[in-house]
């Protein structure tokens, strides 16, 4: 019982988890996406409609990342090239995404969906308690793992790495060092692409299995919520995403036992949970004023 | 120097041009930089220094021109292509970043795969043989302006350059502090090293340097030996006529005159993680007289301003007064409407909202003081009232601009400049707080903005500059402070001031204080 | 090739003028191939989406879509003109559509609680709560950031999926009209909670509409004519400039955020007491969303917000024609806004850049005129 609960909670904050760690890439290099939304209903619909017609889950979480990438780079066009308000332009990419989306899903609705198989490791799997947790999820949750501890190694361990944190700290000093500023952020953002889409195929190939529209449900904004909780930081970005893994879910069990609170109340929980978490974080000016990359949505045009 | 070593030239630029829109940046400007030089670069403020070097480190692209390197000719694509060949730079806005530590900063120019590690150990050998220690791993954001520098020397004397761009280095040093590095870079010219060095100090210059090119709208105006010219001689290239010494009138009976400005013990908590507390602050500024608070940059200057103006209130009305009455819990307007004016550092973006127009800017600050004039019934603004007054001050002041009503990003700083300090004193007020009056402003420009700050503490109002450039307060104030680490000195009478002592309580010497002693520079 | 911008020393008011035309001209370009790739025939598909409810202006028959015209763009105008306030104050205020349904709400405690009252003051009363229902929605994020420094976007947007869970709970339970065959929804209004049509002869457009063309004019001589303008505008383009000039930050967070709120609210209850009649589960078609379109098309100047909310409405209507006699899907409609503001916010950039095409070999290309965009 409690294996299979933490295993549902992993289910509700792996496509959080994913999408998180790739905006927190692009905010880290300074510039805010909030399309995340948008990318990520993107890559649940890509991912369904691929799996669906070719009966390959994977190929359909491949597509997905792909057009999740393909669509930031809309983002990116304008922003860094043609240096547009990032906020603006991020709701724009959420607006555009949810309207697509639900063009090109119209024809998926209703249409049982190809479900991405849980990984099973004989002797392994069948450890009573921990083997289903640790070794018998479905892949992609492995990855999101996987993908928080890589992007942290990146970021703090590698060149490469600092560099991109040197350009989301002030812009100005990096074009001056001779670092491509708009290059470096092309690739941050298509990476916060990708894994908005990734996460949206987690959403129609393992979460739901059939396409909804507006499946994603304000998880790609939950996501954003969790970059600034985690205060830029991967590792806190995977606690924040388990503990809203875990209200999400307790709100589900709470509706399932009907303990006499309208549905519709419960599910408002997580939503308010964000909320909540947003002011608590904030409260602290010091903390968040220090963690925040210095040239976060800030305009750049380099001067030649 | 002497001849027998000017044997090779190490840079030779030959019609370097850059065109920004309709403005010839640098106009085929010629520049020869021998082996082992120390070579002045000289010019006002958008003379062109600073296009013309960012063209030698790659940050721009030039327009046409050549540039040779050691005879060949070369074509510098970006600031990596420069550090290969061996130039290095030390910005005047340092290139830094503030969320990273000194190692890092530093690796971030060094394009080999060396572990952070074995950076900040070469860094911090490096920078104890040269006299400038160093902790590798600080915090570049908790950092004194001087400290930081250090990092950017060392970061370019890492790469082992052999010319090293230096872009007025001095404006952020103590006097002392830049006495230690003149010794630095003699001992780099010692080893063999040019330098190019940008600077608008003209004794350094003549002290320093082996050559100099003169720099003017543009164009090269002059290359001479600084140390056979006078700093007269040297100015009158740069401006291209004689500027006008500023006038101060000796005042007389300033002991009775009545204090419109006065400050009791004010302190500051920081407001942000990366400024300065301010401690116990005492200061009188009279009617008739100009008081100039020097010091280094990031020691409080900021901060005092804007606990003075009111932009940050304080806790008890006492600690600031103007005209005898208590203004501590007052807002900026209400100190505007006791009489002050106040002129921020920041021109764009703080004294001026930059995409908006010269008479919304000048609304900007008086729509509370001139409420009346301005103002009609139902807060509706009276746009031909604020038109007239604003063509008003920039006839009186001299403003330069390409529209009727431009937006105040289009204008040149130094005409901005006289827009902002206009608009306060066409108010005639009795109190005026000013900081970085002429910073990055033309000597016209400048000269223009001192005398009408003594001719406005001469017509009976008090006048208080914040400046880091000390030229300007001793040709300005009548008595100067210095403000060091949040604290304010007594002030110093203009006779009794002399560039050491002051220099010496820029660095954080106060006789008469206990509490701290002398900092080693 | 590459592309460079070349900031104008002045901003261009030839294209500050003319960037929403060419938004709308690239957006239909984009709309033609879009519908040529689903297969139908992009003049037809524009033509049902642009044209057809147009046709009322000179024919009397189709005259009623005019009115239809004006009930999508009350709630756009209203909503657009409050959010031009918070964004050109520099307040991202995305939850217009939340605000929008607790002023529904809120403005339908009346008629659902007390439905026997019945006098001439219940409209009024109805309004004015729909208004305060907004606005206190909307104080809910501006206090968060007031007081905490807490982002306003996240928190707006976050309270949208709260108002419509409560508002689905209400309308499916302790609200629900008995008599309703259980579908979602309460009780319809009585005539005195209904607002009246302008031209009830021609069609059922009524006076939301008109409080939108008023509280257009209204907001837009407030900014471009007073003080109080002017401290929005200060605050929004340079906020530390704003300090200098006296401005509190906190007061203008809440008068825009207010305002708006305000504003939403009032569509809300227009729209109930309109052309609904009574508070269901689905009120808002996202107006609240599209209404953040309609602000940037509009170029935030109130007056421009007018034709941008009619032009925006037309993509609804245009929408259910085209589904009707072509069978475009009706989800191309949002498709197309996303475009559309996609467009919209890449021309703004013309008007304080140049954009320049550098080629390879990039020296001695251009002159200083080169490459006027």
């Amino acid at each position: 019982m409690i294996e299979q609960i933490l295993i549902t909670i992993a289910t509700a904050a792996t496509p959080l988890l994913i999408a998180a760690i790739g905006e927190l890439v692009v905010e880290r290099s300074g510039v805010l996406n909030l399309g995340v939304e948008g990318m990520m209903i993107m890559g649940a619909v890509t991912g369904f409609g691929v799996a669906l017609t070719t009966g390959s889950p994977w190929l359909g979480v491949f597509a997905a990342i792909l057009v999740g990438a393909l669509f930031s780079l809309l983002f990116g066009f304008l922003t860094l090239t043609l240096v547009t308000n990032q906020v603006a332009t991020g709701l724009a990419l959420t607006l555009l995404g949810l309207g697509l989306s639900g063009m090109i899903g119209e024809a998926f609705v209703g249409q049982p969906g190809v479900k991405l198989a849980a990984i099973y490791i004989p002797g392994l799997t069948d450890i009573p308690f921990v083997g289903r947790l640790l070794f018998g999820q479905d892949p992609l949750f492995y990855v999101s793992i996987l993908l928080t501890v890589g992007v942290a190694w990146f970021l703090f361990r590698t060149r490469a790495g600092l560099t991109l944190r040197s350009v989301g700290d002030n812009h100005g000093s990096a074009h001056a060092l001779g670092i491509n500023v708009i290059g470096i952020r092309y690739l941050a953002v298509m990476f916060g692409g990708a894994c908005a889409g990734l996460a949206g195929a987690f959403l129609s190939l393992v979460y739901t299995t059939q396409w909804i529209e507006n499946m994603s449900a304000g998880r790609g904004w939950i996501a954003l919520a969790l970059v600034v909780f985690a205060s830029w930081r991967p590792l806190r970005v995977l606690a924040g995403a388990y503990l809203f893994g875990a209200v999400s879910i307790g709100q589900l069990h709470a509706q399932a036992l009907g303990i006499g609170i309208p549905s519709q109340l419960l599910s408002a929980l997580p939503y308010l949970a964000t909320i909540l978490v947003l002011v608590l974080i904030s409260r602290n000016r010091r903390l968040t004023m220090i963690n925040t990359p210095a040239s976060l949505g800030r305009p750049f045009v380099p001067d030649r | 120097m002497s001849a027998d070593t000017a044997a090779v030239n190490l840079l030779e630029v030959r019609g370097l041009t850059k065109i920004f829109g309709s403005l010839k940046a640098c106009d085929a400007v010629d520049l020869t930089i021998r082996k082992g030089e120390i070579h002045a670069l000289l010019g006002e403020n958008g003379a062109g220094k600073s296009t013309l070097v960012k063209m030698l480190f790659g940050s721009l692209e030039p327009y046409s021109g050549e540039i040779r390197w050691n005879g060949q000719p070369v074509k510098i694509a970006n600031p990596n292509a420069a550090r290969k060949l061996g130039i290095g730079m030390v910005f005047q806005h340092f290139s830094l970043f503030e969320a990273l530590s000194a190692a890092e900063n530093i690796a971030l120019s060094l394009d080999d795969q060396t572990p952070i590690s074995t950076i900040a150990a070469k860094a911090q050998a490096l920078s104890y043989s040269y006299g400038l220690p160093l902790d590798p791993y600080s915090l570049v954001g908790d950092l004194s302006v001087g400290e930081r520098q250090r990092i950017e020397i060392i970061r370019c004397l890492l790469q082992t350059p052999d010319l090293i761009i230096l872009d007025e280095p001095t404006s952020v040093l103590t006097p002392q502090e830049a006495d230690k590095l003149f010794e630095t870079l003699e001992r780099l010219r010692a080893e063999g090293k040019s330098i190019l060095y940008i600077s608008h100090r003209l004794e350094e210059v003549k002290r320093m340097c082996d050559a100099a090119t003169v720099m003017r709208h543009g164009k090269v105006v002059a290359h001479c030996d600084p140390r056979q010219e006078t700093a007269a001689s040297l100015a009158r290239m740069m401006v291209g006529s004689e500027v006008h010494a500023v006038v101060r009138a000796p005042i007389e009976g300033i002991e009775t005159a009545e204090a419109l400005l006065e400050v009791r013990n004010l302190s500051r908590k920081p407001a942000t993680p990366f400024s300065m507390p301010l401690k116990n602050i005492s200061l009188n500024v009279r009617a008739g007289e100009v008081i100039g608070i020097a010091g280094v940059a990031g020691n409080g200057q900021g901060e005092f301003f804007e606990a003075v103006s009111g932009e940050a209130m304080q806790l008890e009305a006492g600690t600031v007064r103007i005209r005898g009455q208590d203004a501590g819990k007052l807002s900026i307007t209400g100190r505007r409407l006791l009489g002050a004016a106040f002129v921020p550092e920041e021109r764009l973006g703080h004294g001026a909202a930059p995409r908006m127009k010269l008479s919304e800017n000048l609304f900007l600050s008086r729509y509370a003081t001139d409420s009346k004039a301005f103002l009609g019934p139902g807060g509706v603004v009276k746009e031909s009232a604020i038109d007239a007054a604003t063509q008003r001050i920039v006839q009186e002041m001299d403003v330069r601009k390409s529209a009727r009503d431009p937006e105040a990003a289009a204008l040149s700083g130094g005409n901005l400049q006289k827009f902002i300090i206009g608009r306060e004193l066409d108010r005639r007020p009795t109190v005026m707080v000013v900081n970085q009056p002429t910073w990055g402003v033309d000597a016209g420009a400048a000269a223009k903005i001192r005398q009408s700050l003594i001719e406005l503490a001469r017509s009976g109002s008090a006048v208080l500059v914040i400046s880091q450039d000390l030229d300007e307060l001793f040709e300005i104030s009548d008595a100067i402070s210095v403000m060091h680490n949040g604290e304010l000195s007594r002030p110093l009478p203009r006779a009794e001031a002399t560039l050491e002592k002051i220099g010496l309580l820029m660095g954080g010497a106060e006789p008469g204080h206990v509490d701290h002693g002398l900092e080693s520079v | 090739m590459r592309i460079e911008l070349v900031r104008r020393p002045q901003h261009s008011a030839l294209f500050s003028a003319l960037s929403p035309f060419i938004a709308l001209g690239l957006t239909l370009v984009a709309g033609a191939i879009m519908f040529s790739v689903l297969g139908k025939n992009p003049v037809e598909a524009l033509y049902y989406y642009f044209i057809d409810p147009l046709t009322g202006i000179w024919d009397p028959s189709n005259r009623w879509q005019l009115h239809e015209l004006a009930i999508k763009a009350a709630p756009l105008i209203l909503i657009a003109v409050g959010l031009s306030v918070c964004y050109l104050s520099n307040n991202w205020n995305i939850g217009a559509e939340g605000q929008f349904i607790a002023g529904a709400i809120v403005g339908s405690f009346i008629p659902v609680v007390f439905p026997g009252f019945h006098s001439w003051i219940v409209l009024p009363l109805m309004l004015i709560l729909g208004m305060a229902g907004g606005a206190a929605y909307a104080a809910i994020p501006a206090f968060f950031k007031v007081r905490f420094n807490t982002n306003e976007i996240l928190t707006s947007l976050m309270l949208v999926y709260v108002a419509q869970l409560f508002n689905d709970w209400l309308v499916r339970g302790i609200w629900r009209n008995p008599e309703g065959m259980s579908f979602p929804g309460t009780i319809r209004f009585s005539e005195w909670a209904i607002l009246p049509q302008i031209w009830p002869d021609s069609g059922r457009a009524h006076w939301g509409f008109v409080f939108a063309l008023v509280a257009a004019v209204v907001v837009w001589f407030m900014l471009s004519k007073t003080l109080k303008g002017f401290e929005v505008k200060v605050l929004g383009q340079s906020p530390r400039a704003g300090r200098f000039a006296g401005f509190s930050s906190g007061k203008v967070v809440f008068f825009a955020f207010l305002l708006s709120g305000a504003l939403a609210g009032l569509a809300g209850i227009s729209e109930v007491a309109g052309p609904i009649e009574h508070l269901n589960e689905k009120i808002s078609i996202g107006y609240g969303f599209t209404a953040i379109i309609v602000a940037f098309l509009g170029r935030l100047n109130p007056l421009g917000i007018v034709a941008a909310g009619i032009i925006l409405a037309l993509t609804y209507l245009g929408g259910e024609s085209a589904q009707i006699a072509i069978g475009v899907s009706d989800k191309a409609v949002r498709a197309f806004q996303g475009m559309l503001l996609f467009f919209v916010l890449a021309c703004d950039t013309l008007i304080h850049y140049r954009i320049r095409f550098v080629g390879a070999p990039a020296m001695k290309a251009e002159s200083g005129k080169a490459g006027t965009a």
